[in-house]
């Protein structure tokens, strides 16, 4: 009896971690910038996404005079369930593809996005939440290569 | 049968788990490095490998500093993690600078506040602001120019002042932060008793906080979206000039199926307008260098059913989850912005 109880909280408490996971993921890569964005953009290959436009930030400021580390903002996503998306599910759009921003800081860089987990209280349709478990999936394996980035 | 063999497989790596004890490196690694650095040189978030800090302060401070996060400043409300993991990082943290040993112990100050005020608007307000809510921005930023080489953290934040006991408060005024542009007020010409004064004062900031979504941002849309009267190709040129005169610079306009296909099979009746304002952004970026969830700014032009829409995302609804409360106020002029800018592009 006692065992049985010790197990099903175990079990509830397992089961609830992703339910609080944060909606802000953000990971410090060991290696520079250029090293961390080939990393970055290797392991959304791995995974089976395709980069679709990379931002440079960094450029756009400074060619107004702004002083800045390198800042990119990097879209990606599954082209063609993208589209199929956009036909379904419009309203959706704003937050298509995804996209991960990634800066330097010395000699490490930072890796920011939300939670694609997050999106699932903003869209509740049911025909969308596989997509979002398993772009949260995919993202946080992403996010986690980039921590291990050696 | 196999359930039982899984059931007992299960048993075995959950005691495991249980048993074995928290690595504290691969903890600070997954939920600190990335605000505080590999090394705990700070970034985002402050230094914590300074002897200076070491030595003010105790386990239990570093202890409710994890618990209770800044709320409104960033660093996340550790909640999640059990008693023996927090206790792992604590260890982590001090194995940063193993050379310090604390300050000397000191009086417990009974101050009066109403001296420690005008004493605080004199001397502490220009760097931690007239109501101790800390320098714009936060750590130590490399990426980025900043006026001090360590920002001052806010201390009338309500995880700061449950961490701090009265005489940490003290014992930073009196010694400084070494390495830091936090200076001894000792040497600065205080008194024990001005000092005194002063920890009263900032003992009275405590005052509540926002730490999860305010209510009335739950009720705010993922997006703003309006319907459109015109064709996608009108639409699009009235969005560029509305865009224009908003002083936001126009960075492309182009199918959104753009880089997902080959180009003669992108769709002309979904569009994206990509625009910025620099200046704002820059802004932006040194209050929080991780804005980058809403850059640039878009707005998308798509057909549902037989009427054509424009939509942009709503930073006031998702803002909350940087946890830093002077983001909000920026994600809710851009809010704003957004709206009357779709508004009069439909006129
Ligand atoms: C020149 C700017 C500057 C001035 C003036 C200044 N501080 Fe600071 N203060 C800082 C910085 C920067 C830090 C962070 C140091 C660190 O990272 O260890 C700090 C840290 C602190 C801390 C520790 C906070 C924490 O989160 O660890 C306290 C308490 C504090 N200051 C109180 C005061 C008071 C009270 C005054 C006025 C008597 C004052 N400071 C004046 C810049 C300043
Ligand atoms: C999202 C960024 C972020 C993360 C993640 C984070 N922190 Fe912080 N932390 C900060 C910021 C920013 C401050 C300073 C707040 C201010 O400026 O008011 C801070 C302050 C602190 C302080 C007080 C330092 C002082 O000088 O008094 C401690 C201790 C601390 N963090 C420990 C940790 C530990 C341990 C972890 C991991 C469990 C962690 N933090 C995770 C951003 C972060």
């Amino acid at each position: 009896m006692r065992i049985s109880r010790l197990v099903v909280l175990l079990i509830i408490s397992i089961i609830a971690l992703p339910l609080c996971a944060e909606e802000l993921m953000m990971v410090r890569s060991p290696k520079p910038f250029v090293e961390s964005m080939a990393a970055l953009q290797e392991s959304l290959d791995l995974h089976g996404y395709k980069v679709m436009r990379i931002q440079r930030v960094d450029v756009g400021l400074k060619s107004r005079g702004f002083s800045t580390a390198e800042y990119r903002v990097v879209f990606f996503g599954d082209a063609a369930e993208i589209q199929t998306l956009s036909q379904s599910h419009p309203e959706l759009m704003p937050f298509l593809p995804l996209k991960i921003t990634l800066f330097a800081e010395g000699d490490s860089s930072l890796a920011v996005t939300n939670s694609p987990h997050m999106l699932k209280t903003l869209y509740p349709d049911p025909d969308l939440q596989a997509h979002f478990t398993r772009w949260e999936k995919d993202v946080r394996a992403v996010m986690d290569d980039l921590m291990l980035a050696h | 049968m196999p359930t039982r063999w899984a059931f007992g497989l299960f048993i075995s790596i959950v005691s495991q788990l249980a048993l074995a004890e928290p690595d504290g490196a691969v903890l600070f690694t997954r939920h600190c490095a990335a605000c505080h650095g590999l090394n705990g040189m700070g970034g985002v978030g402050v230094p914590l490998a300074l002897p200076g800090l070491q030595a003010t302060v105790d386990d239990d401070y570093l202890r409710l500093s994890i618990r209770h996060g800044r709320p409104g400043r960033v660093m996340p409300a550790f909640t999640q993690l059990t008693d023996q993991e927090v206790a792992a990082l604590v260890k982590q943290v001090r194995s940063f600078n193993k050379s310090s040993s604390g300050f000397p112990a000191v009086k417990p100050p009974h101050g009066n506040a109403i001296h420690g005020a005008k004493l605080f608007a004199s001397h502490c307000a220009a760097c931690h602001g007239a109501h101790g809510e800390g320098s714009h921005g936060t750590g130590v930023t490399f990426s980025r120019p900043r006026d001090l080489p360590i920002l001052a953290p806010a201390l009338n934040n309500p995880g700061f002042l449950a961490a701090a006991s009265d005489s940490m408060i003290k014992t930073t005024l009196l010694h400084g932060r070494e390495g830091t542009p936090m200076l001894s007020f000792v040497k600065q010409g205080l008194s024990e008793s001005d000092v005194d004064d002063v920890v009263a004062y900032v003992r009275s900031f405590a005052q509540p906080s926002q730490t999860t979504l305010p209510a009335d941002t739950a009720h705010e849309p993922p997006i703003l979206l309006r319907t459109s009267k015109y064709s996608v190709a009108e639409t699009t040129e009235r969005v560029k000039d509305v865009m224009t005169r908003y002083n936001l610079r126009i960075i492309r306009s182009v199918p959104f199926n753009q880089g997902m296909v080959e180009t003669k099979d992108e769709n002309p009746e979904q569009r994206i307008i990509d625009g910025c304002d620099f200046g704002f952004l820059n802004k932006a970026l040194a209050v929080d260098p991780r804005v980058g969830l809403f850059l640039p700014c878009r707005v998308t032009i798509a057909q549902r059913e037989d009427k054509v829409i424009i939509m942009t995302i709503n930073p006031k609804r998702l803002s909350y989850i940087f946890n830093n409360a002077e983001l909000n106020e920026l994600c809710e002029e851009m809010s704003k912005l957004y709206n009357d800018l779709l508004d009069e592009a439909v006129q």
